[in-house]
């Protein structure tokens, strides 16, 4: 057992270093669906499977086919070990992509999801996510209703020609965990509460012998020095560039000189002149937040509220009370030139009162709930309060909405369509594509037959596209099914994992020009 | 160069040189397909369209060109290099080379997927190769369990493209300068069969690109050297008496208790021996203690010591896709290839930026002209090898300098072999002028960021 889960923390250690230990336990608990074992799902489900999901099952009617083969690793394999070329795409699939990490239980069901969703339109609702790849409009309108109402978020997948399509729906994704890539610290400078301030008092800058004087570090120097600007300018921080400039000047100033009048080499100062700007961002509620709060479902908590909701609920009340209009303390600070002691010391004001923060949010959280006469187990307040600035929740239209006369987003359509770069061209391709598939039965093309195709209500000359899509004839070529399938999976794990910010909710990739888009439609 | 041009005129020199890639003869033994294998593929190299490259004729030759003669150098069998191998195979690719110097980890399991628990230890690029060639009929890797630096221009000149899945930016560094150095000029133009493209691959967690170099034409990889931020090397004051952090204690043990007290011989720390790692664990958690710093754990360490990255088999696949689709437009000219440059980032959505790198006029790699050298004569040599390693557009690691004095070649100072380094080193203190040398003066160069001598001029200030 041991063994095991020594070598699992060797196999997964470098993605464990992206989505932690409760990251990776959630991709273990998840079971995956993926409907259509062609060259794109299977390559979405290989990057599944190698990091380690629960489980897996193939939905797929299909035999192999000879242009199968030629796309797909896994069934080459098969196919050299046996013979005939009749064997469900289901099955082949699922042998090898199980081949690529024990830890991985799979199956496959050898049947098409529409004959699914006539004898059984429950079964559906039992995986974590629902991947439909090369599926017709029908069957995904249809998976879109059942899976809508169930609550199970539904990634739709396309590779055609040189173009990849990913769509999201999904009711309402939480993300706690949003990692984001350049996020401001929370110094707290512009209003710092009492210990903060207690802790700035303690120094003394002038009567400083000259070790400690150039190790202090710069958050100290640029609280002391705003301390005094904020006296003899009416209690009003630097606010423009110039203002600014005038208050690196006086820092500059603080920095102490040789007996000759050159200033010294304190690096510390230097530091705490480069950071002003990010020393004196206001302590401010981010407006996605705000929006957040401000919603329903965090004003009306009832026993029905999922967890997410009662959570935010609580950091709300926080911030109305104990936070006095702020959210709970971040507790981070960034590296800086200092003495062991006085970073560290420095550090924990910052962490003890992230933690105080925190047990007054869970107090809020265990207020609500009684309240709402509701349980929830793994609270992780900490967390949540680390994370409070990042929150943010993802909320797809559903098919339905999309693809309706009456909800269709005509607006971004259109608008993008001024751009003559923009991928929505090929939105509207892909859409045609189906559009021919659904009357004629077949792809345009795909038998060397040139025809002309009928748009959607859009009067547009783009008949060299029309001309392409023809060219392509349902071509699903590996490169552009490999982009997809990992663009695809790590979309799936940020759904799985409530790490990361999943998108919303259309994407396209060009592989000629190599660009994308998101569209929200 | 590339800036007085107009996009059109720089477009159509692209296509013209992609156009002109040497096709040579021979022909090979197919002998594997069946019905439809290559119908996905032969969807473009057999109808024309309306975004095809404008020199692009569709035939069923591409097909043939593809199959039979090309002939793929990949440069790395880790996270892209796996992925890379599976698509080039699988987009009609047969005749590939692949090399790595590497054997395979266990902790290459989560994304390296040619490899299994049983291969640990193994050459990655045997292990791939067989993968490959057993499982794909007709396809032939040929490994090579070796540095790229183990091999000479008469090796790269066989191939029609050169992909690189690489972990180090001295190694791309080093490729990048290769193939710059096979190029040929008549009469100062540029051969164009001389060039061989290199597409480049990089990921770090969820971020990757993915750039096409056509040597001698656009920018290389040293043209835009400032694109990499420098490697964090905490200051050793910080690490020595005033650590904040837990990889300040980490640095400790690594760098000062290890070579002091030597805890198994005269061995040097080995990061992938779980025995090393777990002394110096214990030795940061010791020097955390002291200091009142937390978070010393066995994973940091680990990362700290190996400088590791952190990598998901996803974002791998997406920069592999996105180098082997270039591959692929290279070799058979069906679409224009991407000029030049893709970044990838799917932290937050997906969202992807694609912009042409412009090439250095003074680029020390491909400008061909000598790199300027502005210094007093009373500067001392200690100032210009700083100069050599800081320099943000040079961040060479270990350069050794040599120079032409009185018709004697003269080394100023070397490094890499310790008894020269020990002979050279006073010179480090002599100055310019002391040393003999004069405005004017051409300095030879030689580093591990590039295979040939990067010629310096020097420029007396005073």
């Amino acid at each position: 057992m041991a063994a095991t889960k020594a070598s699992k923390e060797q196999k997964y250690d470098r993605q464990l270093r992206l989505w932690g230990d409760h990251g990776q336990e959630s991709l273990e608990s998840a079971h995956v669906c993926l409907i259509n074992a062609t060259a794109t799902g299977t390559e979405i489900l290989k990057n599944l499977v190698l990091p380690g999901i629960g489980a897996f099952t193939i939905v797929d009617g299909h035999t192999v086919s000879g242009e199968d083969v030629g796309n797909n690793l896994n069934l080459i394999f098969w196919v050299l070990m046996v013979d005939p070329l009749d064997f469900n795409r289901a099955q082949a699939a699922t042998e090898l992509l199980q081949e690529l990490n024990s830890d991985v239980s799979g199956n496959f069901v050898e049947e098409s999801p529409n004959k699914l969703l006539d004898n059984n339109p429950e079964f559906f609702n039992r995986f974590t996510i629902v991947i439909g790849v090369q599926l017709p409009e029908s069957t995904c309108l249809r998976l879109d209703s059942v899976l809508w109402s169930a609550s199970v978020p539904f990634l739709v997948c396309k590779s055609y020609g040189l173009i990849g399509y990913m769509r999201l729906v999904v009711q309402e994704h939480s993300v706690i965990e949003s990692h984001p890539d350049n996020a401001l610290e929370d110094l707290r400078l512009n209003q710092p509460f009492a210990e903060l301030k207690n802790h700035i008092q303690s120094y003394d800058l002038d009567s400083m012998d000259k070790k400690d004087h150039s190790h202090t570090p710069w958050i100290i120097i640029v609280a002391k020095h705003l301390e005094r600007w904020l006296s003899e300018h009416n209690l009003q921080p630097p606010k423009n560039y110039k203002e600014k400039e005038a208050f690196r000047q006086f820092i500059r100033e603080g920095i102490r000189k040789k007996e000759n009048g050159v200033p010294e080499d304190e690096e510390n100062f230097e530091e705490a002149i480069k950071n002003v700007n990010t020393a004196l961002n206001p302590t401010k509620i981010p407006s996605t937040v705000e929006d957040l709060f401000n919603s329903e479902e965090c004003n009306d908590v009832t026993s029905q509220t999922p967890s997410f909701w009662v959570m935010l609920r609580a950091v709300k009340e926080f911030a109305l009370n104990e936070g006095n209009g702020s959210l709970p303390v971040r507790g981070t600070i960034p590296d800086m030139i200092a003495d062991s002691q006085k970073f560290i010391n420095l550090q924990n004001v910052y962490r003890e009162k992230a933690m105080q923060d925190a047990a007054a949010v869970s107090k809020h959280v265990e207020c609500l709930l009684q309240s709402i006469g509701k349980y929830i187990a793994n609270r992780r307040c900490r967390c949540l309060g680390k994370n409070s600035s990042f929150l943010r929740v993802v909320r797809c239209r559903s098919l339905a909405e999309e693809y309706s006369v009456d909800t269709v987003n005509k607006d971004e359509i259109t608008s993008s369509m001024d751009n003559p770069d923009s991928e929505m061209v090929f939105y509207l391709m892909l859409r045609s594509v189906d559009r021919f598939y659904q009357q004629h039965s077949r792809y345009p093309g795909k038998a060397k037959v040139y025809t002309a195709l009928s748009l959607i209500n859009v009067r547009l000359c783009i008949h060299p596209l029309c001309y392409d899509d023809c060219r392509y004839g349902a071509a699903e070529p590996h490169t552009v099914a490999a982009f997809l399938g990992g663009s695809a999976a790590q979309e799936a794990i940020k759904i799985i994992s409530h790490q990361f910010v999943p998108f919303n909710n259309t994407f396209i990739y060009n592989a000629m020009s190599q660009t994308s888009a998101t569209l929200q439609l | 160069m590339a800036d007085a041009e107009e996009p059109e005129k720089k477009r159509r020199r692209i296509e013209d040189v992609t156009e002109k890639m040497a096709v040579d003869g021979g022909h090979r033994d197919g002998g594997c397909d069946w019905d439809g294998r290559w119908n996905h593929v032969t969807k473009f190299l057999e109808r024309p369209g309306p975004f095809t490259h404008p020199d692009f004729e569709p035939s069923t030759e591409s097909l043939q060109f593809l199959l039979e003669t090309c002939t793929v150098l990949v440069i790395g069998a880790g996270g892209l290099g796996c992925e890379l191998l599976k698509d080039l195979a699988l987009s009609g690719f047969r005749l590939i080379h692949v090399v790595d110097m590497d054997t395979i980890d266990l902790s290459n399991l989560n994304r390296q997927f040619l490899f299994r628990p049983k291969d640990v230890g193994r050459p990655k690029a045997e292990v791939a190769a067989d993968f490959i060639n057993s499982r794909i009929p007709g396809c032939k890797v040929v490994p090579h369990f070796k540095k790229i630096q183990d091999f000479d221009d008469s090796f790269y000149r066989q191939f029609h493209i050169i992909v690189c899945g690489l972990d180090s930016i001295i190694a791309r560094r080093w490729m990048n300068g290769m193939l710059i150095s096979l190029l040929s000029y008549e009469d100062g133009v540029l051969d164009p069969s001389s060039i061989i493209p290199l597409i480049d691959g990089g990921t770090e967690g969820f971020k990757g690109n993915a750039r096409v170099v056509l040597p001698g034409m656009t920018a290389c990889i040293d043209c835009t050297l400032e694109l990499y931020p420098p490697q964090i090397n905490f200051p050793m004051c910080t690490i020595a008496s005033m650590p904040r952090l837990p990889e300040h204690c980490i640095e400790y043990a690594r760098i000062l208790q290890w070579p002091k007290d030597k805890p198994f011989g005269e061995t040097s720390l080995d990061g992938d021996n779980p025995e090393h790692i777990q002394w110096v664990f214990e030795r940061a958690q010791e020097r955390a203690a002291q200091f009142n710093i937390t978070g010393v754990t066995y994973r940091l360490t680990q990362g700290v010591v190996k400088r590791i990255i952190p990598a998901v088999a996803s974002t791998n696949a997406v920069i592999a896709a996105a180098c082997a689709t270039e591959v692929f437009k290279i070799a058979t000219s069906a679409y224009i290839p991407l000029n030049n440059y893709l970044v990838f980032n799917d932290v937050d959505g997906l969202y992807t930026y694609t912009f042409e790198a412009e090439r250095k006029e003074n680029c020390s790699a491909c400008s061909q002209v000598p790199q300027d050298l502005q210094f007093p004569s009373s500067a001392k040599l200690q100032d210009v090898l700083e100069y050599l390693t800081e320099n943000a557009s040079l961040q060479m690691k270990s350069p050794a300098i040599t120079t032409t004095l009185e018709g004697k070649n003269k080394t100023l100072y070397l490094q890499s072999v310790k008894s020269i380094e020990e002979r050279t080193r006073p010179n480090l203190c002599k100055t310019l002028k002391e040393l003999g040398l004069s405005d004017g003066q051409e300095l030879a160069v030689a580093d591990v960021t590039t295979p040939q001598t990067v010629l310096f001029k020097l420029n007396f200030t005073t």
